[in-house]
């Protein structure tokens, strides 16, 4: 009996000193994979859309290559990267769309979170259509007319309605609410991933099918398949407060950068870089086309994209 | 002898059968005649009636905010889920950077020869080809990352599932309890559950662990108590009459008898965590699931192939290993001075080997030396798209497929689900599982899928079934024709056996964007994505049920001048009966769970409802979503559970 209690209380006590004596801080645990072997590692969190991986590969690939760090990037969705940036498993989100209630809980009220100004792209929302479909029918892009062209938009999915294509769970939408309370005869089909969007609105594209789908820019697909936006009703400050009752249109969202305040404060010339990183949507959508087009590898792409824009990113390590 | 009578209970069994079949279903007739009516009264409604539910959203909302505010704060986080959170992340880092100090070559070379010592010298050269293999692909780091994680979780699962399975095999009490939290553990698909783990531990590889082992530690505790339970009596008594402890018993008796057994559920376990590497990467995992999941997110097939490739070869490394350290242990068993110097010599050979790589500087994978698959495999992907999807002469093209199964079979089947009384399924449900099983079965197929309605979610659970029954009719009509096809020529098998590896071990992530580029997004991809998943467990099954049937019978049957189609018929299928009826059970469980990762191409319902909950984290809509599919696991796999499985399952 001693001897088995005095084995517990070796094993507690080793696994005190273990994690740091006392009271293990959930707030505070880097990956397991980060600093390995001396070096310096950040961990950037990478979102599900192509723009994300842009922004990503390009901080990397100067991280690593003029910075001398190693550079760790975890795929999370939007709203648990920032759980995890404020617990430190991420050091940065490169591209915020804009969360009011993340933004009070962790910057406001717990301080982990730091931010760490524009990113110098401003993302919108919103409903299109492809252009092709728009040359044949002028007044589709109005959302008044789309109750005519219904029919036009059915798929087996949507049955005896047209087909809204929303995609991936993680961004924000108010589709479901607006199709009700503009009274359209439409059926929200979840795509459930970019990914599975792009190909769906690629194959349509391809035998020039007529397609309407929540999208948003800045996007690389834009570049392969042309599309305009419907007009929705017009954005006025406030008009989306009440998620069931909107009936207006996305509004045009400046994206943010933000850090974990502990990295903010102690992560050196890497988080200098990383506050000072800012683009415009054109150099981002010429490295997103490169990685989800040319299928170049996110390096590759950031390197090409380096190579021929020096002064833009000298600015950003002096 | 026992050949020789076999047969004789086996034709009378039928009759029985049926004869308390009967019994069973009259019986519930009545039940049926006297509740049906008073329940129509009270809730006329179709669907499941709006009284009968319970609203979760709020207190689960109020216990997320709970936990997000007092995650640094409260004495459970700090002391508890703080300490367990650490110790993974210190023990995994420790793994990882042994691993790393070892270099590409340390690891190969040690790899090699743990298989060569295990397993002879054709799985050392394998293991070692695997290895390269990984580094060729440009996924060396993270396959290392993948690598410490699995360590970590495996060991984790075979220390928890060894404490169980002891504890099972030393009580016959703590085994009655213990077997069905085992059954549900292995049911519950793993995407059901990542929500609350990732909750408590956050994003990251603290909760990919747990999770993991969750998934991962039941086949261990079974087959150890199994183990246990099956120790030779005579040997026991020998040990005991020489006046042995219960714990020298234990330690020098049972349990090394008992090492078949745990050897293979070490298999099990590593084969299951290894297949919940690419699900944890939604949560934040790292390693060759994160580089799968996001290749997805840029639509590129080959890259996710080439970090699924990896996953596969390790997957297949370790299964034949561990399997052939199960099987030759009779020989070698008990005498561990004799075995302990080979295995100094491999250790010394690896030290040596990462001594001089770290010498040389290759610590690292070298970069130039890397093979990139990714292009032509795209290039194969999009020529697939942009023949077969629409326009085939006379067959139509996959679109067109995808959308008449949509609408002849699967909105057919959701509308009628949904249609039906909800009375009335919850005793087709019970009919089912009485004829089938016991009627402690029935009644938690019942109480399960009460339970769905009570949540609140009875029309997108009905949906989700529907896309399952949908699934496991495809799965099991292509399944049986293969197996049969497969117990019948051994080339066939011989020719499939790798198809078949490599389709049950590759992440199903990566077939996710070709068969939206085939089938478009809807919930017809998630059924094929289901199919491809589930069937090579059902031709497995199917095949080894079909080869084991009783060799005298089919002689018999053939003596008396039978074609080969009677044969199969008349003989065959029906005494290979057990082993159909678990294929089914088989087949159902693990279509569910790739229905559910559907949500990600478009299969809606409970699917998205779970990916939904994780993306936003909304703890109402996803904690209700799991507990849906949990209980909707537990219905069908108590539905088609046959009474043989108890003992087979472990086995």
């Amino acid at each position: 009996m001693r001897v088995r209690t005095a084995y517990s209380v070796a094993a507690v006590t080793s696994l005190a000193l273990l994690s740091g004596c006392g009271a293990a801080d959930m707030t505070k645990q880097a990956s397991p994979f980060a600093n390995a072997q001396g070096s310096k590692t950040v961990t950037l969190s990478v979102q599900s859309w192509v723009g994300a991986q842009a922004n990503v590969a390009v901080a990397q690939y100067l991280l690593e290559h003029k910075l001398d760090y190693r550079v760790d990037t975890v795929q999370v969705d939007e709203v648990p990267a920032w759980d995890a940036l404020s617990q430190g498993r991420v050091d940065a989100i490169l591209e915020d769309w804009g969360h009011p209630d993340q933004e009070k809980r962790y910057v406001d009220d717990k301080k982990t979170i730091t931010r760490a100004g524009g990113l110098g792209v401003t993302g919108h929302i919103g409903w299109y259509v492809p252009t092709y479909l728009v040359k044949q029918h002028p007044d589709i892009i109005d959302w008044k007319n789309l109750n005519k062209y219904s029919s036009m938009f059915r798929t087996a999915e949507s049955g005896s309605k047209g087909q809204l294509m929303d995609g991936s769970p993680s961004y924000v939408t108010n589709d479901k609410a607006l199709v009700t309370n503009l009274k359209l005869n439409y059926q929200v089909v979840f795509a459930g991933s970019e990914a599975a969007q792009i190909t769906q609105m690629k194959q349509f594209a391809k035998e020039k099918k007529p397609f309407l789908t929540y999208w948003y820019a800045p996007q690389w697909l834009f570049k392969k398949v042309p599309m305009t936006e419907v007009k929705l009703p017009a954005y006025k400050e406030g008009c989306d407060a009440d998620a069931t009752k909107v009936a207006c249109a996305y509004p045009h969202t400046p994206l943010e950068k933000y850090l974990n305040t502990d990295f903010a404060k102690k992560g050196g010339k890497a988080a200098a870089f990383l506050k000072k990183f800012k683009w415009t949507t054109e150099d981002q959508n010429e490295v997103s086309l490169m990685i989800a087009d040319q299928k170049l590898s996110p390096a590759d792409a950031a390197k090409k994209w380096v190579d021929s824009h020096p002064s833009t990113w000298k600015a950003w390590l002096s | 002898m026992a050949t020789a009578t076999a047969p004789a209970p086996r034709l009378a069994l039928p009759g029985v059968l049926r004869h308390r079949a009967a019994h069973k279903l009259l019986l519930l007739a009545l039940a049926a005649a006297i509740l049906v009516p008073l329940a129509n009264a009270h809730w006329a409604s179709g669907s499941w009636p709006h009284d009968l539910t319970v609203d979760l959203s709020g207190p689960l909302g109020r216990a997320n905010d709970w936990i997000i505010d007092n995650r640094d704060s409260s004495p459970v986080f700090l002391y508890f889920f703080g300490y367990i959170s650490n110790a993974v992340v210190l023990s995994v880092r420790a793994v990882y950077l042994v691993l790393l100090a070892a270099g590409w070559a340390g690891v190969t070379a040690f790899g090699a020869l743990v298989a060569w010592r295990v397993a002879g010298v054709r799985l050392a050269v394998g293991t070692g080809v695997a290895f390269l293999a990984c580094g060729l692909l440009g996924m060396w780091v993270p396959t290392m990352q993948t690598l410490a994680l699995m360590v970590v979780a495996v060991l984790t699962s075979v220390v928890v599932g060894a404490l169980l399975g002891l504890a099972g095999g030393l009580s016959e009490r703590t085994d009655r309890a213990l077997r069905p939290v085992l059954d549900t553990m292995q049911v519950l698909p793993a995407f059901a559950y990542l929500l609350p783990v990732v909750l408590v531990f956050g994003i990251g590889v603290p909760a990919a662990v747990l999770a993991t082992v969750v998934y991962a530690a039941p086949p261990m505790a079974r087959l150890t108590a199994l183990g246990l339970r099956n120790a030779d009596p005579e040997v026991l008594e020998a040990v005991e009459s020489l006046g042995a402890t219960g714990r020298q018993r234990l330690l020098t008796a049972r349990l090394p008898l008992a090492r078949k057994q745990l050897l293979l559920g070490l298999n099990q376990t590593i084969m299951m965590a290894l297949s919940m590497a690419v699900i944890a990467s939604v949560i934040g995992a790292g390693g060759l699931g994160d580089r799968v999941y996001q290749a997805l997110a840029s639509v590129d097939v080959g890259a996710a192939l080439a970090a699924g490739i990896p996953i596969v070869l390790l997957a297949v490394v370790l299964d034949r290993v561990t399997a052939a350290a199960g099987e030759q242990t009779d020989e070698s068993a008990g005498e561990p001075g004799s075995t302990l110097r080979p295995w100094l010599y491999a250790l010394g050979a690896t030290v040596a080997v990462a001594v001089v790589a770290r010498l040389a500087g290759a610590l690292d994978w070298p970069s130039g030396w890397t093979l990139n698959i990714a292009e032509p495999v795209n290039r194969v992907v999009d020529w697939m798209t942009a023949h077969l999807y629409s326009g085939v002469p006379y067959l139509g093209g996959t679109a067109d497929w995808a959308g008449h199964f949509t609408t002849w079979v699967l909105d057919p089947v959701r509308d009628g689900l949904q249609w039906l009384p909800w009375w009335s399924v919850l005793l087709i449900v019970a009919a089912l599982a009485w004829v089938i099983g016991t009627w402690r079965t029935a009644l938690t197929a019942v109480l399960a899928m009460a339970a769905i309605g009570v949540l609140g979610v009875w029309k997108p659970s009905l949906d989700t079934l529907s896309q399952v029954l949908a699934a496991v009719a495809v799965t099991l009509v292509l399944g049986f024709a293969t197996g049969i096809a497969a117990a019948r020529s051994d080339r066939f098998e011989r020719a499939l056996r790798p198809v078949l590896d490599v389709c049950q071990t590759m992440p199903q992530f990566v077939y996710l964007i070709p068969v939206v580029a085939l089938f478009g997004v809807g919930r017809a991809p998630a059924v094929a994505a289901a199919v491809v998943y589930a069937l090579p467990a059902v031709v497995r099954i199917t095949t080894q049920g079909l080869r084991q049937v009783d060799p005298a019978a089919l002689e018999s049957a053939r003596s008396l001048g039978a074609t080969s189609a009677q044969q199969l018929r008349q003989i065959q299928l029906p005494l290979a009966r057990p082993a159909l009826l678990l294929a089914v059970n088989q087949g159902v469980v693990l279509v569910l769970a790739v229905v559910i990762i559907g949500g990600l191409v478009g299969g809606g319902a409970l699917g998205y409802d779970a990916v939904f909950g994780l993306a936003q984290g909304d703890l109402a809509t996803g904690l209700v979503a799991g507990a849906a599919i949990v209980c909707l696991g537990l219905m069908l796999d108590r539905v088609t559970q046959p009474t043989e499985r108890r003992t087979k399952k472990g086995a």
